[in-house]
């Protein structure tokens, strides 16, 4: 049985192993489960640090990629496979992951804000970003937002965007690994991963020294990556950025569109976020945050006073240095992949459809992942910044 | 015996009484306890209905936890009922369905 102690040699023809089985590792082995691949996923269970409770539930591109024009492309692609992914959770689990796809806005508090947003995007586009924007003044943004407040100066809109439901989609990704016959061993904390260059095959070795066998092995392990990826020829210098959210009780319906700074959940509840603190490990909540976190929804919204909160939680991104992602097989072991992003709900589609076979090994490496490797940060004359 | 209520408060209490009203019907209720604890004890069944499918629910942990105990008191929705002491004058009624909030003057589109 996979959960007893001692090595498992029970191993199908292509037997893949994924370390997490948060946002990333679930729609990757569900990816690649569906595509015939015999997956096993090894998760850490309700201690792990889960990003993905901490997710934003955005889906989006507008203002991503100012620096990197195949994240551009990778994410109108994220957006593009979504509602497909949507429908398949659905009918597969009956499980709602929460897709709405309106569009969405980013607004601004500040006129150089603002002014520095327009030329950003403008500078996507003349990189060949192609992302359909428009600039709003208030006054424009009120006919898609009522009750927007004073503090709002401007803002952007794109058309292809929206939101889901993050731990909706976790939960139906688990159902669809299950429907699939993927074994999710939950609880196991692993700390080494070996290769066997002989055979061509992998060991994840947990803390209590359990043993898992494999010929293909995906890091998805969050911030577990950082240490695990350098064992088998990879680098995936991930570091913690918390962000602390809060929601308040279900409301009726008031706001159609998500928004940077908030967004109405289907349910009713609406999520307020989100900060950025550099504080190592330490996923909690502190006063003084969801202070200024209630403030700026109440300055964005100003009806949003009347609602009470009902939680405040805290959570830790996974973040690279210059906050794109990581995906990358390893060139001294063969098979072994790593697979970092803090974007796990807009790209929670391309990470089931399009890294679900590459990890499998029945696609190519797609071109764009030339830009995605983590031999950038390798680089002495470059200098990174993750936008948080 | 449907009416009956499944809960009853030790008298008598030291501070005495206090009148409330619950969707209008004016109950005596020992004071000093909470609005949950004066309404199971009043015979209240159904203090709300739920924002997603409507049906009627009533207080589950009397600690602040669940959020099932919501009503409206004295015009303020959604409050957490097992929180709150009793007051005298205090009206209260049903939280039906989720809180709509209430766009001011010139905050409309």
């Amino acid at each position: 049985m996979e959960t007893r102690k001692g090595e498992n040699t029970r191993m199908s023809k292509r037997q893949m192993t994924v370390v997490g089985g948060g946002l990333l590792g679930a729609a990757i082995a569900y990816g690649a489960a569906r595509a015939g691949t015999s997956v096993r996923i090894l998760d850490q269970g309700d201690s792990a640090l889960r990003a993905s409770r901490g997710n934003f539930g955005l889906v989006w591109v507008h203002g991503k990629g100012t620096t990197m024009p195949d994240y551009v492309q990778w994410s109108k692609e994220g957006l593009r496979l979504w509602p497909e992914l949507q429908n398949e959770l659905m009918e597969l689990t009956g499980v709602d992951a929460g897709l709405q796809q309106p569009g969405g806005f980013w607004l601004g508090f500040d006129e150089k804000d603002v002014e520095a947003r327009a030329v950003a995007l403008d500078k996507i586009n003349q990189d060949g970003g192609d992302v359909p924007f428009q600039m709003m003044d208030r006054a424009e943004l009120r006919q898609y937002l009522p009750g927007l407040g004073d503090a709002v100066v401007g803002g952007s809109f794109c058309s292809l965007e929206g939101q889901a439901n993050p731990l909706m989609l976790l939960r139906a990704l688990h159902a669809a690994l299950k429907a699939k016959g993927v074994d999710i061993i939950s609880g196991v904390d692993i700390a080494k991963v070996e290769h066997d260059a002989a055979t061509g095959t992998f060991v994840a070795i947990a803390k209590d020294g359990q043993r898992w066998k494999s010929d293909r092995l995906v890091l998805a392990a969050g911030l577990g990556n950082a240490t695990l990826a350098p064992q088998v020829g990879l680098l995936a210098p991930i570091k913690p950025t918390r962000g602390q959210v809060l929601i308040t009780e279900r409301l009726k319906p008031f706001l159609d569109y998500p928004t940077n700074k908030c967004r109405q959940t289907k349910e009713g509840t609406v999520q307020l976020g989100s900060t950025a603190e550099d504080v190592g490990y330490d996923d909690g909540t502190s006063a003084d945050k969801i202070e200024w976190l209630a403030r700026r929804a109440v300055e964005t919204f100003p009806v949003l006073g009347q609602a009470r909160l009902v939680r405040a939680w805290g959570a830790l991104r996974p973040l690279t240095p210059d906050g794109y992602p990581i995906y990358q097989e390893s060139e001294t072991c063969p098979g072994a992949f790593v697979v970092s992003s803090h974007s796990g709900v807009t790209l929670a589609a391309s990470h089931c459809y399009v890294l679900g076979p590459w990890t499998s090994g029945l696609t190519q490496t797609p071109r764009e992942f030339k830009s995605f490797r983590g031999e950038r940060f390798l680089d002495p004359n470059a200098s990174f910044s993750n936008g948080y | 015996m449907a009416t009956d209520t499944f809960f009853s408060i030790p008298e008598p209490s030291a501070a005495g009484r206090v009148t409330i009203t619950f969707e209008g019907e004016p109950l005596s209720v020992p004071a000093g306890i909470s609005v949950a604890a004066a309404l199971l004890a009043g015979g209240v069944k159904t203090f709300r209905s739920s924002v997603v499918g409507g049906g009627p629910r009533a207080p589950y942990c009397m600690m602040g936890v669940c959020f099932e105990c919501l009503v409206e008191i004295d015009g303020v929705p959604a409050r957490q009922s097992c929180l709150i002491p009793v007051r005298e004058g205090m009206a209260i009624r049903r939280q039906i369905g989720a809180v709509e909030l209430q766009f001011g003057a010139g905050e409309e589109a």
